[in-house]
């Protein structure tokens, strides 16, 4: 706790004195940064410019995930569908989605759809590539041993595959989860600006700066509540994940 | 000390002619027979027509070099594979997959690394549907049995090697099966843990009504804890011989390592194994 607090003083002391310096006039101090978030979030404009990003932001991650861990399951349990499905996955990780987005534009226009397109593209890859070899490497000998007392498929599947795999499948939902929030700026940014894009996109464009990395502040802020959030999720959910492992 | 069974408070073994007459094989039936069993991977032959009976109540050691297929047969005794041609009848009934007659013990334990101890042994039970009150009071008295007691909360990565291994057989115990089957169980614990076990199994034979097939590498090992030995040679596995130890353990665990017996068999074993080892 006091060694987080630590590392944030050292962060934001940095970024202090390179706001001071200055290294860029078009780079604010700490403290400019933090005058300007609390301005924003008094008069309202940030709870409604995140009305709008959590919008497609909450939804994509959430198809993501209940469609990733899915889909992660069904290619990890059967070769079949790994064969089928997984260069898909693959190639959507390795897309380079900003020259991507103007396709998404002409097929779904500029609204809701295709910001949650993009945030999908971004999140959905990890979770289900994790989640996907996260169950093909449960250990054989627990399967075998679920087997021989009599656990059907699905015990096995529910009482021994799924807790197996679930550190790895969440932490490719953390990593799908953050790559989402990267999603839904950048469709803020390259779609239309409206939200927390909007405001990094105008505030940009009159040389408002502090609020500019406010906005960027409060996004990355916002992604490591989450974040935390989900790891208490996880302990809530499988409580022997925190206790170690036999490694032999 | 720890002991197995808090029926059998020490592991001396019974002096009676009594206790002994269920090694007389010409008494009481067969609890699995195991007629021409093969088993291919492929090309690869790994079983070929193998047939062996297990006496009921009895210990029967499966030994042999590795790779001479005595985890295949134990496997496909516990319907975990399915043989390419022959049957396995478990008190007459043919082995289709894995039943309740039967429980396994694992080499490297196969316990829950998330699930606590009193979990890990309820498991079999679980999965058979009992509600959780009473598998727990059924894995309680286990786990007291095998000589955790106290260690219920705990989780496998706190406990050694040996506790592991008592956390697999307590687990195997409580499903109550009629046949246990260990595949090389003391294989991954060391050597004085694993005497205490053998002494400890020997008791565990003799108190409960159940038969064992006991898969090891260790000739001493299979001299000291079976009424039957089955070894089997390798490429394609068939059984070579069948020795059933005579009177040497009737004189309790303390005399069985230096009897001449017990060490002529052993003798004799490795040298029908020796040529078969590279």
């Amino acid at each position: 706790m006091y060694l987080k607090l630590l590392s944030a003083v050292i962060v934001f002391g940095a970024w202090e004195i390179a706001g001071r310096i200055p290294v860029s006039y078009a780079f604010p101090t700490f403290i400019e940064s933090m005058v300007a978030l609390a301005q924003m979030t008094f008069d309202g404009t940030l709870f409604t410019a995140y009305g709008e990003t959590l919008r497609p932001l909450i939804i994509g991650v959430a198809i993501s995930a209940f469609i990733g861990i899915a889909m992660g399951l069904w290619i990890g349990l059967s070769n079949w569908f790994d064969w089928l499905f997984s260069p898909i996955f693959i190639v959507m990780q390795a897309a380079p989605l900003a020259a991507l987005i103007p396709l998404l534009v002409m097929a779904y226009g500029i609204g809701l759809t295709s910001k949650v397109f993009v945030i999908c593209i971004m999140a959905m890859p990890v979770i289900v590539l994790n989640t996907a070899s996260a169950v093909r490497n449960t250990p054989s000998s627990i399967k075998e041993m679920a087997r021989s007392f009599m656990g059907s498929d699905l015990e096995i599947l529910l009482k021994i595959i799924i807790p197996a795999a679930s550190p790895v499948i969440f932490s490719g939902l953390r990593l799908g989860v953050s790559a989402g929030f990267i999603g839904a700026i950048l469709a803020e940014l390259k779609i239309t600006p409206t939200g927390v894009g909007d405001i990094i996109t105008f505030s940009r464009s009159i040389a408002d700066y502090p609020s500019m990395y406010a906005a960027i502040f409060s996004i990355i802020l916002l992604a490591v509540l989450f974040l935390n959030l989900l790891e208490r999720l996880e302990n809530l959910l499988f409580e022997g994940n925190n206790r170690g492992y036999v490694s032999d | 000390m720890r002991i197995f069974f808090s029926k059998g408070t020490t592991v001396v073994m019974s002096q009676t002619k009594g206790a002994f007459a269920k090694a007389d094989p010409l008494s009481g039936e067969n609890a699995v027979t195991a007629h021409k069993i093969s088993k291919s991977y492929g090309d690869v032959e790994a079983l070929k027509n193998l047939t062996l009976e297990f006496p009921r109540g009895q210990l029967t050691s499966l030994l042999g070099p590795s790779g001479c297929g005595k985890t295949t047969l134990l496997k496909i005794i516990a319907g975990l594979l399915d043989p390419t041609s022959g049957e396995v009848k478990v008190n007459g009934k043919t082995v289709t997959g894995p039943g309740p007659d039967r429980a396994f013990v694992f080499q490297d334990f196969a316990l829950l690394p998330w699930a606590s101890v009193i979990r890990n042994v309820a498991f079999g039970l679980e999965l058979r549907g009992m509600a959780k009150s009473e598998r727990e009071a059924i894995a309680a008295k286990y786990i007291r049995d095998v000589g955790l007691a106290g260690f219920e909360k705990s989780y496998p990565h706190e406990l050694s090697g040996g506790m592991r291994q008592r956390v697999g057989l307590a687990r195997a115990l409580a499903v109550d099966a009629q046949v246990l089957l260990m595949d090389e169980p003391f294989s991954a614990v060391d050597e004085q843990t694993r005497r205490k076990f053998q002494e400890d199994l020997l008791s565990l034979v003799q108190n409960e009504n159940k038969t064992f097939i006991f898969v090891t590498h260790s000739i001493e090992e299979a001299v000291y804890v079976s009424d039957q030995i089955a070894i089997l040679l390798p490429r394609p596995s068939r059984v070579h011989e069948i020795i059933r130890p005579g009177g040497f353990r009737e004189k309790g665990v303390d005399n069985i390592r230096r009897d001449p017996e017990y060490l002529d068999i052993v003798d004799e074993i490795w040298a029908s194994l020796r040529s078969y080892v590279e």
